[in-house]
C-alpha cells in the first residue's frame, strides 16, 4: 500500500517535471512580451527625448516601472492615456497638456544648407540638398529637436504650433466643484 | 398629417416678436467687404484672383478645394485690394485667409447663365449647378448643398423634408424669406426634389409662424409639395428631430439622414437654389436677422457675405443700451464673438446683441442630480453623467454614454437649475477628443516614417558592406590569377 503510493506520486513527479523541463526549453519566452507591445504603442523615431535611448530602451524603462506614462513628450496625451490604460496605472495628465505642442522651423534667410540637420532627423520631416535651403515637413515632424542641436546657425529653431480654426477647440470650463 | 412624439426639448421665450413684422429691407452697399475663404464645412476654397484685380459682381473668386469644399463668388463688383488674414466669423476670434473686395459702387453684375425651362434639366445637372453656385446650407451647419444632393440622390432618398422650424429664439430670418419669397422657395423646393428624385416633399413650419404657414400653403397649392405644422419646441428645427417629429424615424447613431432614406435642406437654402437655377445668381447674399434687448431697431437684412457686422449693427439704428454678449446665430446655439469687424458669412442667420438680462450668467454650483437635463435632452442622453465624466478628465467614459451623439442644442444648459455649462463640457470634450485623433493619426504616420528611415539605413549599410565584400572578392581573384599567370610565366621560362 504505501510502496504503490510511493511508486505512483514518483511517476507523477517524474512526468510533470519531464513535462516542464520540455515546455521550458520549446515554449521559451524570448525577453518580456509586454516590452515588445509598448515598443510598439511609442512613436518609434527613437528621438531620445524620453532622455532613454531610443524608444526600446523606453519601452523596457516603462516594464519594469521605472519610468512615467508621461516620459514620451511627441507622442502627447493620447499615448500617455494608452501607455496608462496598457500598464494599469494612473495617468497624471496635468504635466503633459502644460506643454505646448511644438514643430521645428527653419529661418530661410539664416539657414546655410549644410545638410547635417535632415541627416539626423529621425522621421525624414526635413528635405534639403547641400547649398539649398532646407525645409519642415510640418505633417512629419515629431519636435524631437535633433536638428535644433545640430545647427550651426540657429537657423532650425523649435516653434509652437499655431492655433489655427481647424485645431482650436474649447477649453475646459472652470466651474471648481460644479457638474 | 400624423406627427411623431420628440423627446426632451424645452421652450425658451420666443422674443420673435421683436424683428418678425419687419419687412426685409436691403442693406445699402458697404465700402469693403471681408470674404473668408472658408465659410462651409470642409476644406477653405483656393482664391482664383490676385490683389488689384477688377471683378463683377458674382464673379468667381475662390474655387472649391477637394470632395467636401465650396465656390466663393464676388458679393460685389470692385476691386480685390488685399487676400490675406481677417478676424474670422467664430468664437475663437482667429485670423482666417480672406479676399478684401473694394466695392466700386456699382453693384454691376457678371454674365448669368439663367434657365428658362428649368424642370427639364437632369438631375446631375442641377446638382452641378447648385455646385457651382457655391451653395451651402443656410440653416447654419453651413454642409455643400451640392454634395447632399449628389449623396442622396445616389442612395435613393425617398423623402425630402424642408426645414422651415426656425426654433431658435429671436432668429425670424425663415419666417419673412418664407412669408415674402414663398413661390421662388416653393420652386427651389421642386427642384431640389428633382435633383434627387424624391417621391414625398415635407415642408416643416412651426406653429408659432401663421403667416408664414398660409403664404407657403397658398405658394405649394395642391402640389406635390405639403405644408406641415409642427408644434413650436426647440430644437425642432435640428436636423435629426424633424426627421423624427415627421416621419416617425430615427437616424441611427453616427449615421446620415440618407442612411434612412431622408434629406434635409433649409427653406433659405431653397430659395437660393431657386436664383441659382432660374437666373444663374450665386449665393452671395443671405436674410440675417439683426435683433436682441441692446439694438434700438431690431430688422431683417438682406445683406451681402462678407459685409462687416458692425454695418447690420448700425443699419438697425445702433445699440439702444451696451451690449453684454455679441452673438452670431441664435442664442442657443450662436457662437459669441467680440470685434465687430468680423463679416457676417453665407451660415450666419442671426447677428444678436443680448443685454445682461438676456444672458444667464450666474455662477454655477454644484449638480443635485435632479435629472432636468435628462428629461430636456432631445437625443435620450444623460448629460449629468456625461459631464460628470468630463470634469474628472475620462473622456471614454463619456463617449461611452454617448458623447458623440450630442447635438450641441444646449436644452441641458438651458434648463439645469444649477447653471452648470453642460453643454460647454460637451463642445470641450469633442474638440478634445478630435484632437487626440489627430495626433493619434500623426504618431502613426511619423512611426511608419521612422521605421522607413531605419530600414533605409540598414538596407544601405547593408548594401554598402556586400559592394565592399564584392571588390575584396574581385581584388583577390585578380590577385590570385596575377600570382597565377606570373607563376605560370616563370615556369615556362
Amino acid at each position: 500500500m504505501l510502496l504503490s503510493a510511493i511508486i505512483s506520486l514518483t511517476m507523477l513527479g517524474t512526468v510533470f517535471g519531464l513535462l516542464l523541463g520540455v515546455a521550458a526549453r520549446y515554449l521559451k519566452v524570448e525577453g518580456n512580451p509586454l516590452v515588445a507591445e509598448l515598443e510598439q504603442m511609442l512613436p518609434g523615431s527613437q528621438c531620445g527625448q524620453c532622455g532613454f535611448p531610443g524608444c526600446t530602451g523606453a519601452a523596457q524603462a516603462l516594464a519594469d516601472g521605472s519610468a512615467p506614462v508621461t516620459l514620451c513628450p511627441p507622442g502627447g496625451r493620447a499615448l500617455v492615456q494608452a501607455l496608462a490604460a496598457k500598464l494599469g496605472v494612473e495617468a497624471d495628465l496635468s504635466g503633459v497638456a502644460d506643454k505646448l505642442p511644438m514643430i521645428a522651423e527653419v529661418k530661410e534667410e539664416i539657414c546655410i544648407g549644410c545638410t547635417r540637420c535632415f541627416k539626423v532627423c529621425p522621421t525624414d520631416a526635413i528635405m534639403g540638398a547641400a547649398q539649398q535651403i532646407h525645409v519642415v515637413f510640418r505633417e512629419a515632424c515629431t519636435a524631437c529637436g535633433k536638428c535644433e542641436e545640430v545647427c550651426p546657425t540657429e537657423s532650425v529653431k523649435l516653434q509652437p504650433i499655431p492655433v489655427t480654426l481647424q485645431s482650436w477647440h474649447w477649453n475646459k470650463p472652470q466651474t471648481g466643484s460644479a457638474a | 398629417m400624423k406627427l411623431f412624439d420628440l423627446r426632451g426639448g424645452v421652450h425658451p421665450e420666443g422674443k420673435k416678436s421683436l424683428s418678425v413684422e419687419r419687412h426685409i429691407r436691403p442693406l445699402p452697399l458697404p465700402k469693403k467687404l471681408y470674404v473668408p475663404l472658408q465659410q462651409h464645412i470642409g476644406a477653405p476654397a483656393t482664391p482664383v484672383v490676385n490683389v488689384g484685380d477688377k471683378v463683377l459682381k458674382g464673379q468667381l473668386i475662390a474655387n472649391a478645394q477637394g470632395a467636401v469644399s465650396s465656390s466663393i463668388h464676388a458679393p460685389t463688383s470692385g476691386t480685390i485690394i488685399a487676400l490675406g488674414d481677417h478676424v474670422a466669423p467664430h468664437p475663437s476670434g482667429l485670423p482666417v485667409p480672406t479676399v478684401t473686395l473694394e466695392s466700386d459702387g456699382e453693384d454691376k453684375w457678371v454674365a448669368l447663365n439663367a434657365v428658362e425651362e428649368p424642370f427639364t434639366l437632369a438631375p446631375e445637372d442641377i446638382a452641378a449647378r447648385v455646385a457651382a453656385a457655391g451653395i451651402v446650407g443656410l440653416g447654419g451647419a453651413t454642409f455643400p448643398a451640392a454634395l447632399k444632393l449628389n449623396l442622396s440622390r445616389n442612395s435613393g432618398v425617398q423623402t425630402l423634408i424642408m426645414n422651415g422650424g426656425e426654433c431658435e429664439p429671436y432668429l425670424t430670418c425663415d419666417d419673412r424669406i418664407m412669408r415674402e419669397r414663398a413661390a421662388e422657395i416653393v420652386e427651389g423646393i421642386r427642384l431640389i426634389a428633382q435633383a434627387v428624385a424624391a417621391k414625398e416633399i415635407l415642408v416643416g413650419i412651426e406653429d408659432n409662424k401663421p403667416e408664414a404657414i398660409a403664404a407657403m400653403r397658398t405658394a405649394a397649392g395642391d402640389g406635390e409639395v405639403k405644408i406641415v405644422v409642427m408644434p413650436s419646441m426647440y430644437p425642432m428645427g435640428s436636423e435629426k428631430q424633424i426627421i423624427q417629429v415627421l416621419t416617425g424615424k430615427e437616424i441611427p447613431a453616427g449615421g446620415r439622414p440618407a442612411d434612412i432614406g431622408v434629406l434635409v435642406h433649409n427653406v433659405a437654402t431653397a430659395f437660393a437654389v431657386h436664383q441659382a437655377i432660374r437666373f444663374g445668381k450665386p449665393l452671395i447674399s443671405r436674410i440675417v436677422t439683426v435683433s436682441g434687448g441692446a439694438i434700438k431697431t431690431p430688422c431683417n437684412v438682406e445683406a451681402l457675405v462678407g459685409t462687416p457686422v458692425q454695418e447690420l449693427i448700425a443699419f438697425a439704428d445702433g445699440y439702444a443700451q451696451p451690449a453684454a454678449r455679441l452673438v452670431l446665430g441664435g442664442p442657443m446655439m450662436g457662437q459669441q464673438f467680440t470685434n465687430t469687424d468680423v463679416p457676417m458669412v453665407k451660415g450666419t442667420s442671426g447677428v444678436l446683441a443680448l443685454m445682461s438680462a438676456e444672458i444667464g450668467q450666474a455662477e454655477a454650483s454644484p449638480c443635485i442630480r435632479c435629472s432636468t437635463c435628462v428629461r430636456a435632452c432631445p437625443v435620450g442622453l444623460l448629460p449629468l453623467e456625461m459631464a460628470a465624466h468630463i470634469r474628472v478628465a475620462d473622456l471614454t467614459g463619456a463617449v461611452d454614454l454617448g458623447l458623440k451623439d450630442c447635438i450641441a442644442c444646449g436644452s441641458c444648459s438651458y434648463v439645469c437649475p444649477a447653471h452648470i455649462p453642460l453643454v460647454h463640457y460637451f463642445n470641450y470634450a469633442k474638440g478634445d477628443l478630435a484632437a487626440q485623433e489627430r495626433s493619434k493619426l500623426k504618431q502613426e504616420a511619423t512611426k511608419k516614417l521612422a521605421d522607413n528611415r531605419t530600414e533605409r539605413i540598414a538596407r544601405i549599410e547593408r548594401e554598402r558592406a556586400e559592394a565592399m565584400a564584392r571588390r575584396k572578392a574581385a581584388r583577390e581573384a585578380k590577385e590570385r590569377a596575377a600570382k597565377e599567370a606570373a607563376a605560370k610565366a616563370e615556369a615556362a621560362a
